[in-house]
């Protein structure tokens, strides 16, 4: 039985380890300036874990064969413990623990304390079951005031928004359902929800925060490559959660002027 | 006045506070029974049935997950809010009437008694109080399904304003008001249970029984209980909040906003007030669920190692350090919610320092095992793979403590394959370990160890299969609670490693039947248990199997030495019992 038991463990801890050391299924492929660092302190983290994950499930595999009863001739060792042997793991662990927590702080310092930009192409991301809807401030830089009370989601577009007529700041604004940013420029992002919590996930980004009703949350990130980039919602937001999608357009500056050029010729 | 099965010297008993007669009639006795070991008893066959109901509820969502179009016999196609009605019930009833009940209501009211060796709880009509108020709730709970609209969708963790407007989805009407109150019904069961279990350890334990010889199974129990009177208060305030919102018109959760561009007629409140006090209780939870399983693991792995437990005061202040931090890290589930970025800072560094309690248990349990005479018996094997299991499910931990980490991580499949490997299933192999353990003193026969093994094996590698791939999904950004993976092309990829781990799940919940059918059976027809089968050493085992009334037949137990006098040098046995006065140990 101690053999079958050391076998079962080490086979499930060789099996499970293969398929992160061969990346089969891994982060998907970074297109932002966080990419690095937070893949970075993933792969500190998960090598860390790793040596600890396979040497602890293999000592408790060897031990349970190598001290199984075979009789009288194998007597147990009366003892009940080692104080020097608790303090060094005691030590040990906690310096790792905090160790690693400190090394990841600067990135999140960076990510999350630090105010976007100046120039940061501002984008306001508003969440709504089951929809996300993106808002440039037009050429005024400004954005114009929603009111609850004309919220319609069934009309889509500004009208989903609830974008006040009345105040003039809101006569440029650009509605979309697709989010265009360029690239290589810090993209600031004003996270707000209607209803319930939705949350504002973009995996190839490594970009995720919620947006919260009654909260504008204000978040950057920057892309560093073009392409097409999928969004989903990451927080239960009711029976469509699963199809609350949208797609992040990462295009060239000069692509991306001439977009939002011809959004706001639209408008006139 | 009638005496146990035991023996006949229940006068002196009857001296004591808060004995009681043996009942005689079927209603007081197997009912409304004050006697803690029929109390457990119930707790643990109101948590055999919960988790059989939850079991089956994920094995749908397995189903759904990967076959969303498929048409089953009797329920008919699964639509995606009846796939969320699922997760949220699932996650309900495991975590309520499973993994707070079985452990601590189940097996700590059935021997928290007898290995302090007291004749019964402190207060047994509050013990038969609590049981009873926790069976109504389950009753509440389960009634969520059978009403208009159905059982709630919000996921077992709630979030307002999903959770506390009723025109926020189906289920959001009647179901989740039953929801919360069934919720909040289980909070005062539980706060009574918690200040009995408190006052039995602290009040009650035999002569000799100094807390530091209280088997860890006690401690873990005790501290538990503390969580459990510190952590459910809150969760019962929170509880009326969220029904005064969705009821009373108040706005405790709910700001200014709208729902299909209805104004909600709210203002004011904060969605996060929620998510802090939930958590606040939630976390805790965490360690009421897996704590009793850690001393449970204890227990009996020195038992069957033949050696005492390595490190018993490191093992206390480990129980007793998770405890504390335990309150101070609930933050670590809203790094991603809109809290202020500052605070991660706090309870990231209080998460990664409750890692250290943590791998202390985990290298005192290879102490344990170390230099040890291991006996393969099906408690045992359970106990073995809790350690394992812990080690995996603890091991994730340090990632999801990161807010950097977070970032890419929360709210995907790697959380619960974090949670279930730690919480769900390392716990679970508690419970497991325990009812292998003590199921010859709580029905006098045995179980049948071929079976156990079966079950054993089955059960430890079905459960690797299905949750260690959910970290790959984790990681490949698969986000949990979707009820269909088909609208997002970066998910499609995915679709085969889920249709594995429902394969799995099929197997394992499948394997379920065999500890059942060995449990049933054993009751009735399992062979004669002696007294003392597994040649324990703490007190349960110095009594009748099964134990009388009063548990030790007429007299209280005076107790010379710690629990886990094993192997001792010089000693007739290769144990020494905890009241034994011939035998002086050498600590």
């Amino acid at each position: 039985m101690g053999l079958v038991l050391l076998c079962v463990i080490w086979l499930i801890t060789i099996a499970s380890t293969y398929f992160f050391v061969a990346k089969t299924w891994w982060l998907p492929a970074g297109a932002s300036a966080a990419t690095a660092v937070i893949d970075h302190q993933f792969a500190i983290t998960f090598v860390f874990m790793g040596i600890i994950f396979v040497a602890a499930q293999l000592a408790l595999g060897l031990f349970v064969w190598k001290f199984r009863d075979r009789g009288s001739a194998s007597p147990a060792g009366y003892s009940h413990g080692n104080i020097r042997l608790e303090v060094i793991w005691t030590v040990l662990t906690a310096v790792l623990f905090v160790g690693l927590n400190l090394a990841g702080s600067q990135i999140w310092a960076a990510e999350r304390f630090r105010p976007a930009d100046e120039g940061a192409t501002r984008v306001e991301v508003t969440g709504m079951q089951f929809a996300w809807y993106f808002r440039y401030p037009g050429p005024d830089g400004k954005f114009g005031l929603t009111k609850a009370e004309l919220e319609d989601p069934s009309a889509g577009g500004e009208a989903a928004l609830g974008l006040n007529p009345a105040d003039p700041a809101s006569k440029d604004d650009v509605v979309t359902g697709t989010m265009v940013v360029p690239v290589d420029r810090q993209v600031e992002v004003i996270l707000r929800a209607h209803d319930v919590i939705h949350s504002f996930f973009v995996p190839s980004m490594r970009f995720k925060q919620d947006a919260v009703p009654g909260l504008a949350i204000h978040m950057h990130f920057t892309p560093t490559q073009t392409g097409d980039f999928e969004i989903a919602c990451a927080e239960l937001c009711g029976l469509g959660h699963y199809k609350m999608h949208g797609m992040l357009k990462v295009v060239s500056r000069e692509e991306f002027d001439k977009w939002l050029a011809a959004r706001e010729a639209e408008k006139q | 006045m009638a005496g146990g099965p035991g023996g006949g010297e229940t006068i002196m008993v009857a001296q004591e506070p808060h004995a009681h007669a043996a009942p005689q009639g079927f209603i007081r006795k197997y009912i409304f029974s004050l006697d803690h070991k029929v109390i457990g008893l119930q707790y643990y066959f109101l948590a055999l049935t919960a988790v059989f109901v939850g079991m089956f509820l994920s094995l749908l969502m397995r189903i759904h997950l990967v076959w969303p179009a498929a048409v089953l016999p009797l329920l008919g196609e699964i639509k995606p809010e009846t796939y969320l009605t699922l997760v949220t019930m699932h996650g309900t009833i495991m975590v309520f009437f499973v993994l707070t009940t079985a452990p601590q209501g189940g097996f700590g009211n059935y021997f928290l008694p007898i290995q302090i060796g007291a004749p019964d709880m402190a207060f047994p009509v509050l013990n038969m109080l609590s049981f009873w108020t926790t069976f109504l709730a389950y009753l509440v709970m389960l009634a969520a399904f059978f009403v208009v609209g159905g059982a709630p969708l919000h996921g077992w963790t709630g979030y307002a304003p999903l959770s506390a407007l009723q025109s926020a989805g189906p289920g959001e009407g009647l179901g989740a008001d039953l929801w919360i109150t069934s919720i909040a019904i289980f909070c005062i069961a539980s706060l009574m249970g918690a200040l009995n279990f408190i006052t039995t350890t602290l009040d009650m334990r035999a002569r000799g029984m100094s807390m530091m010889r209280m088997p860890l199974t006690c401690w873990s129990w005790f501290v538990t209980a503390i969580l459990g009177l510190l952590a459910f208060g809150v969760l019962l305030s929170a509880g009326v909040l969220l029904l005064m919102d969705r009821n009373l018109g108040t706005s405790f959760y709910l700001p200014l906003g709208t729902i299909n561009g209805q104004l909600t007629g709210h203002k004011g409140g904060s969605p996060l007030l929620w998510q802090h006090l939930f958590w606040f209780f939630g976390h805790p939870e965490v360690y009421i669920a897996i704590l009793p399983g850690m001393g449970v693991a204890s227990q009996v792995l020195s038992t069957f190692s033949r050696k005492p437990i390595f490190g018993y005061k490191a093992m206390v202040y480990a129980m007793l350090g998770i405890g504390l931090l335990g309150f101070m890290v609930w933050g670590h589930h809203m790094f991603m919610s809109g809290m202020s970025p500052y605070t991660a800072f706090a309870f990231s560094i209080m998460t990664m320092a409750i890692g250290v309690p943590s791998a202390i248990k985990t290298f005192n349990w290879l102490g344990t095992l170390w230099r040890g005479r291991i006996q393969f018996a099906s408690p045992m094997l359970f106990a073995i793979g809790f350690v394992s299991l812990f080690v995996s499910g603890g091991l994730s931990g340090p990632f999801l403590a990161q807010p950097t980490l977070d970032i890419p991580l929360h709210d995907t499949a790697f959380v619960p394959a974090h949670f279930h490997l730690i919480m769900g299933v390392a716990a679970i192999f508690g419970i497991f370990a325990a009812t292998y353990y003590w199921f010859p003193k709580m029905f006098g026969r045995m179980m049948n160890e071929t079976l156990g093994r079966i079950h054993f094996f089955f059960t430890l590698i079905g459960t690797y299969c299905i949750f260690m791939p959910m970290h790959y999904l984790g990681l490949a950004g698969q986000p949990r609670r979707y009820s269909q993976l088909t609208e997002l092309a970066y998910l499609h990829p995915l679709i085969p490693l889920n249709r594995f781990i429902t394969y799995a799940a099929i197997v394992t919940v499948t394997a379920q039947l065999v500890f059942l059918y060995n449990l049933l059976c054993s009751m009735f027809k399992g062979p004669k248990a002696s007294d003392n089968p597994w040649h324990a050493t703490t007190l349960e085992w110095t009594t009748a199997t099964p134990p009388p009334h009063d548990n030790f037949g007429g007299h209280t137990p005076v107790v010379y030495h710690g629990p886990y006098e094993y192997s001792v040098p010089g000693a007739p046995q290769d144990y020494v019992m905890q009241n034994d006065p011939a035998t002086v140990a050498a600590h």
